[in-house]
């Protein structure tokens, strides 16, 4: 088995009294395309913020490719190499859908520049996203699945050897939820590892390599898809007894 | 607008004020032309951490006073002869240093926060100036003109084209931000904090460059005051109407683009200095504010925001 680029131990998290994460362990091999599921108000988004720097466990210790990130800002994540997008799409509103690739490229992936222009590298991104007939539009006008599309340009664009996509496919209509899944099966072949946090089984299972599913703040079960869905615990978990 | 054309723009307004002193003999002109100046300087700082960024800052007027009672400061130490231009570049550090320091203790904070603690900073400061009495406390100082005025035919007509100068340094230095690699990440902190750090944005320390930038500026356009009104006390120098007014140009004039606040400055400067001749001066402080209020709710995005509107229109 190949090294793990992302090792999650015992991640506790607190708001007040209220214990949004317990002891959560998860790992992500190179490469590797896993899923992470739970029903609402399990803590998979607030696992993601853990990992990718916008909020800080009050336990455990997250390393990514060799370095302890626990405690690190999440501009440096990033610049290691941890992209994610946002569950409500958050784009620059006063750029256009190409100055929006600029910001990540600029200071992400700065170190790992190509010896090309910004807006080269940037057109680059948006053709492979399926965006470069927007790019030089405002991205606050965008419809729905384009900005969740732009999210994914974005996170792109930082040249990561990890991305976390939450909930990217929420609300999109069958054929825009397939648009999506193909973007992300694209990036994993060009040795992305990706989490996906998903509400849509259908995606989760055809995307997912392994699944962990989280309920109430602690990992219920772990595994491929096909061992998941028939896992009594997680039946009861989205179903109850 | 192209850099050539720019730097043509800017070159053509230095000719035309050196030009104006040789014509133009009533001091009135220079005396107006300088408030509305002191005005744009205010409004190109106040735009950088306030428009660039996203920051409103309250306390313009206070980073104002501290440039003013920098040049008082240095000049009762070492003596009125001290050079202007050591005056304004101290002013500039001082404040700078104090938009850094206000910076590191409320920005990490969000928004309305930064907002409310630039209002404390400057009735501290003022505070502060009002008790220190080597620089004349409540009661004010009194600062001679100094004798020479270098080739202009007089004092004020020098203080102009001090102005002229650094204001034209301003607009450069924040036209040269909005482009660069530092303005889309202010930018980008502006349009959503969050993902801006998740975009690999060190957003705290470009906050900090930003609001030093910001002071350092306001600063500048302090320092040379002193000299300007020849009495400074708080009341005028920390005065609400300074504040209001870098808030107000770069509203009107559109805050994103780096043109906003000079012509936000430039329009409501002239209108000021006209209604205080044929009118009267305290109805001047109205037309601020109405025409704040009329740009806040019909044209948020200002002057800039409206012709932009225009012209993609007129391209479809």
């Amino acid at each position: 088995m190949s090294e793990p680029v992302l090792t999650v131990t015992n991640v506790t998290k607190r708001f007040g009294g209220f214990l949004a994460l317990q002891n959560v362990e998860l790992h992500v091999n190179a490469g590797e395309r896993l899923g992470l599921i739970g029903p609402n108000g399990s803590g998979k988004t607030t696992l993601i913020n853990c990992i990718s720097g916008a909020l800080f466990n009050d336990e455990g210790s997250i390393v990514f490719e060799g370095h302890d990130i626990t405690r690190m800002p999440a501009y440096r994540r990033a610049r290691l190499g941890v992209a994610r997008s946002f569950q409500i799409p958050k784009p620059f509103r006063s750029m256009t859908v190409l100055e929006n690739l600029r910001v990540p490229l600029e200071y992400a992936a700065r170190s790992r520049a190509e010896h090309r222009s910004i807006t080269d590298e940037a057109m680059d991104v948006l053709k492979q996203i399926g965006l470069e007939q927007r790019a030089h539009e405002n991205s606050a006008g965008l419809t729905q699945v384009d900005m969740r599309k732009l999210e994914l340009a974005r996170a792109l664009a930082a040249k990561p050897r990890l991305l976390v996509s939450d909930e990217a496919m929420a609300g999109l209509s069958h054929s825009e939820v397939d648009e999506i899944l193909e973007i992300l099966l694209a990036l994993n072949r060009r040795g992305v590892a990706v989490i996906m946090i998903e509400h849509i089984m259908r995606a989760v299972m055809r995307f997912s390599e392994r699944v962990v599913v989280l309920d109430a703040g602690q990992k219920i079960a772990e595994g491929v898809p096909a061992e998941i869905v028939r896992n009594p615990q997680v039946e009861r978990a989205y179903l109850g007894e | 607008m192209k850099g050539a054309a720019f730097w043509i723009s800017i070159v053509a307004v230095l000719v035309a004020g050196l030009v104006l002193t040789r014509v133009v003999s009533n001091e009135y002109y220079f005396n107006a032309l300088y408030v509305i100046l002191q005005g744009a300087i205010m409004a190109v700082a106040w735009n950088v951490l306030g428009g660039f960024t996203g920051y409103v800052n309250f306390g313009s007027a206070g980073f104002f006073a501290i440039g003013a009672y920098t040049s008082i400061a240095l000049g009762k130490a070492f003596g009125q002869s001290l050079p202007l231009p050591v005056m304004i570049a101290t002013a500039a550090v001082v404040c700078g240093l104090i938009g850094l320091s206000l910076g590191y203790l409320t920005l990490r904070l969000k928004g309305v926060y930064f907002s409310i603690a630039t209002l404390a900073m400057a009735i501290v400061f003022e505070t502060l100036m009002n008790n220190w009495s080597y620089v004349g406390g409540a009661r004010g100082a009194y600062i001679l003109t100094p004798d020479s005025h270098l080739w202009f035919n007089s004092y004020i007509e020098m203080l102009f084209m001090v102005m002229l100068l650094l204001t034209l340094g301003s607009v450069a230095i924040s036209r040269a931000l909005n482009a660069s690699r530092l303005g889309r990440g202010l930018a980008s902190i502006r349009d959503d904090e969050v993902a801006a750090e998740c975009a690999g944005v060190p957003t705290l320390r470009l906050k900090l460059i930003s609001a030093t930038i910001m002071g350092a500026m306001m600063g500048v356009a302090g320092a040379p005051y002193p000299y300007f009104v020849t009495f400074v006390d708080p009341a005028s120098a920390f005065s609400l109407f300074v504040a209001v007014n870098a808030i107000a140009m770069p509203m009107i004039g559109g805050t994103a683009h780096w043109i906003g606040p000079v012509i936000g400055a430039l329009l409501v400067g002239t209108a000021q200095q006209v209604i205080t001749v044929t009118v009267s001066s305290e109805l001047n402080v109205l037309v601020v504010g109405v025409m704040l209020v009329l740009f806040i709710t019909l044209a948020p995005q200002g002057i800039v925001g409206l012709a932009q509107k225009y012209l993609a229109r007129r391209r479809r």
